[in-house]
């Protein structure tokens, strides 16, 4: 039975279940997660190969793989598309589709602006590398670093479009990572389960509360820093002309305001996805729970207080230097806590060495080689030694790959029978997971040498005999073998998803709700909402250590099951914005129908407003067991 | 419906919309729209920041004291203020499901908006012909942006409210959109708080001695 669509006729509702359309008009949470997984390890790919022709370059002395100009357009986009594009994406999958699995509902807050975040993601981030079909050669590729430093980004010294494409594809993505984080509040804080106290969340889902708070806090911030910058640079404003009494320190607060805070959106999610693997491979709830909790509530906090520890060498003076000093030391307290919970959890367990346990405990010894290191750079006096050096770019490599990537390649391996019904390869993984832990720790460790012999960042090129060329040949052939690593996880996905669909519901011996449904879940997710008396409560449904029950499922609460309508305006709303941003690049070309341009993104927006206000939430009401 | 266990179900809810009970009581949108609030007003922190650093780049062209004309902006404020109490009557009207009523004051509320819009207009186009541009100085950047950001916001909740009058264009704005008009009402409250603080910051303090 379906609920008549009100529209105003305009644009007809979509109903196609499968296909092109259905994808496109999807407001299911699961179909947004394996879209932003899919183009997440897309770009996640296209930063690596950056990644790849930069060692290239760098294997030997004097090389000429790349002109400087192209190399300046490589770290950057480099560094931006695998922070913006590649892994933030990656774990807004696992948020996307794992969230609302974990808290027992059967979709998130507001399905359409979900759909939303995707999409205006996706154009932003085809924005942001549209340049490259202008060459670098024109400066039409960002190259001023992924900060984008002012006074650098001033027409004065970047009179081409890179830095346009990157203030108005940073600007657009930001929108759609704010839309995430108000939507995945809400879910957390409205749509659990009954009997789902916070205390008895999932610890995964306790990081993405936490991530989305630091997003809703930290983006305005970004937001400002660039708009100030496309009024700069579009309007001929003043903001960062030094000419005219500009601060260009104003923009690097304001950027790092928002950029500190960034690497906890990059890390706490990463954190939640070992502390739901480590407890199901090792067999043993996880440690210190509570701990755990306030830990990540506090990373959160303190990561606001922590900013200008980036800027310790731009003359704050001592006081400042030495509370940002401090302030950072102490941010290692409830990150260090977490690790010991982690080893405590694997103790004393059934440790399965399956490979998202590879990865989890992968993870643990990687991260933690750049968490001290991370602590190294918190001491001002040592900081203003390694400041721009090759030191801190292991440090963030660390963190980053050897943090966040394994923990996201940990995830994928554990979730991917629940999101494709089909096991992934353990032989091959075992592969995958040797070749890259080989790979990084063979291409990133080297920095920390390189660092601190001295090498600066961010340069195309050097001379022999500066006692470099050693380890930067090692680093060069770690990227091979990482890349090697890589091309067998592709062959694993590939290989598998030819295999008919057999995985069982719960292959791991889960511990939470998604493991209780079958895989993939059916759209509605749950047939009957069970009421959760426990944390880890499908474990203890499993293997009771009492009488009472973990897990109750009331049969009076079968019935109809509303689902969302698949809706266009999602895409639409994304579209606005992006025209609009086409429209300042237009202006920046000195092109007459830049106005009009912008003024049709307004338009096209307000339009897809209306349509999203009127057609309503709209959808069917469908019987569990209906594929809608 | 009641699968949300122990939840409170909000009050009622018609058209398109669907009762759905939630954890802490609080409708969805209400508690979306009160993060995004909280979001923004960072946002206008940061700006007001940038303005605070920037507000004495003119020297020696004109500045905020040449140009503002404390008594106009006192009365645009007035208006806005005012508008605010309308909202709040308009809300109101509509949860006592007197439907009429609520169009009356939300059109009235969107009139003493369009108003306000009008005064920034004069304003903007009268400190134009001063000389102060969004190039002329850093103040003029400071100032147009920031001032700039608030009057677009308000424009964007003047459409909003007009979006209502047409939704209740049949039967007008009754108990069944309460919270309709109550989440634009949220965001009206919100725009015109952060006048409060620009109004004091931006013009008052110039005339402190």
């Amino acid at each position: 039975m379906a609920t008549a669509a009100k529209t105003l006729g305009v644009i007809p509702r979509p109903t196609a279940q499968t296909g092109f359309w259905s994808w496109v008009a999807t407001v299911d949470h699961k179909r947004i997660g394996i879209l932003y997984g899919v183009t997440g390890f897309f770009f996640f790919l296209v930063g690596g190969i950056e990644a790849w022709i930069m060692r290239l370059q760098l294997a030997r002395p004097g090389l000429e793989v790349v002109t400087a100009k192209t190399f300046n357009a490589l770290f950057t986009m480099h560094a931006t598309t695998m922070i913006f594009l590649g892994v933030t994406p990656l774990l807004s999958a696992f948020m996307n589709y794992l969230l609302p699995l974990l808290i027992g509902a059967r979709d998130v807050a507001f399905p359409r602006l979900n759909a939303f975040s995707y999409w205006i993601y996706l154009f932003g981030g085809i924005f942001i590398n549209a340049g490259w079909l202008m060459g670098t050669a024109r400066g039409a590729v960002p190259d001023v670093g992924w900060f984008g430093y002012a006074n650098l980004t001033s027409v004065q010294y970047t009179s081409g479009l890179g830095s346009d494409f990157w203030t108005l594809g940073l600007l657009l993505l930001g929108v759609g990572t704010l839309v995430t984080g108000f939507n995945f509040i809400v879910t957390i804080l409205n749509m659990r389960a009954p009997g789902m106290s916070l205390m008895k969340m999932p610890v995964f889902v306790w990081t993405t509360l936490v991530t989305s708070a630091i997003i809703i806090f930290a983006f305005p911030s970004i937001t400002v820093a660039l708009i100030m910058l496309m009024f700069d640079r579009a309007f001929a404003a003043n903001f960062f002309e030094v000419a005219e009494g500009g601060s260009v320190l104003l923009y690097q607060h304001l950027f790092w305001v928002f950029g500190h805070p960034e690497v906890y959106i990059l890390i706490l999610p990463a954190m939640g996805i070992i502390s739901e693997v480590l407890p199901v491979h090792a067999r043993k709830m996880l440690f210190g729970y509570s701990v755990m909790v306030f830990s990540t509530a506090l990373i959160g906090f303190m990561g606001f207080t922590v900013w200008s520890h980036h800027m310790f060498t731009v003359g704050m003076g001592p006081v400042v230097n030495s509370i940002f000093a401090l302030t950072t030391m102490a941010i290692a307290v409830p990150t260090g806590v977490k690790i010991f919970n982690w080893l405590s959890t694997m103790w004393g367990g059934q440790v399965r060495f399956t490979t998202p346990m590879l990865y989890a405990i992968g993870f643990l010894a990687s991260f933690t080689i750049g968490g001290l290191s991370g602590f190294m750079h918190a001491v001002a006096p040592s900081n203003t030694q390694q400041h721009d050096t090759y030191f801190v770019v292991a440090h963030f490599h660390y963190v980053l790959i050897g943090g966040t990537l394994f923990a996201i390649l940990s995830g994928i391996h554990h979730w991917f029978p629940k999101v494709f019904g089909r096991m992934l390869d353990e032989r091959l993984g075992r592969w995958s997971f040797g070749l890259i832990f080989t790979g990084f720790h063979t291409f990133a460790f080297p920095f920390h040498f390189l660092g601190l012999m001295g090498m600066p960042r961010r340069i195309y090129t050097y001379a022999p005999g500066m006692g470099w060329e050693f380890w930067n040949l090692v680093s060069t052939i770690g990227v091979f073998i990482l890349a090697a690593g890589i091309l067998v996880l592709v062959t694993n996905f590939i290989m598998t998803m030819r295999k008919p669909m057999d995985a069982p519901a719960d292959p791991w011996d889960g511990r939470t709700l998604e493991w209780t449904l079958p895989s993939p879940p059916p759209v509605y997710n749950f047939a009957v909402i069970p009421e959760v008396r426990l944390r880890d409560a499908f474990w203890f449904h499993k293997h009771p250590e009492t009488d009472e029950p973990a897990l109750v499922y009331d049969p009076q609460a079968a019935g109809p099951i509303h689902l969302p309508g698949p809706s266009l305006m999602p895409l639409l709303l994304a579209l606005g914005p992006t025209v609009a941003a086409t429209g300042v690049l237009f202006l920046r070309m000195r092109e007459a129908y830049a106005v009009p341009v912008i003024v049709a993104g307004f338009v096209i927006a307000l339009l897809a407003i209306w349509g999203w206000a009127f057609e309503g939430e709209g959808g069917t009401l469908i019987e569990a067991g209906e594929e809608s | 419906m009641a699968h949300y266990g122990h939840a409170k179900s909000s009050p009622a809810h018609g058209g398109a919309h669907h009762a759905h009970p939630t954890n802490t009581g609080i409708d969805n949108r209400k508690l979306g729209f009160w993060l995004f609030i909280s979001s923004e007003s960072i946002f206008f922190a940061c700006l007001l920041v940038g303005y605070l650093v920037y507000r004495g780049g003119y020297d020696p062209g004109i500045g905020p004291r040449d140009l503002f004309n404390i008594e106009l902006t006192t009365v645009s404020t007035f208006v806005l203020l005012m508008s605010s109490l309308a909202m709040v009557l308009g809300v109101n009207a509509a949860q006592r499901n007197q439907a009429r009523q609520a169009m009356g004051w939300v059109l009235l509320t969107a009139l003493m908006g369009l108003t306000f819009l009008s005064f920034q207009a004069y304003e903007f186009t009268h400190f134009y012909h001063a000389g102060l541009s969004l190039s002329s100085s850093l103040f003029g950047t400071a100032f147009y942006t920031l001032t700039g950001f608030h009057g677009a916001h308000v424009a964007v909740g003047v459409i909003w409210l007009l979006t209502l009058l047409f939704y209740g264009r049949r039967g007008g704005l009754g108990a069944d959109k309460a919270d309709d008009v109550e989440v634009a009402g949220l965001y009206w409250h919100f725009v015109d708080i952060v006048w409060i603080v620009l109004f004091t910051v931006v013009y008052l303090v110039e005339f402190v001695q």
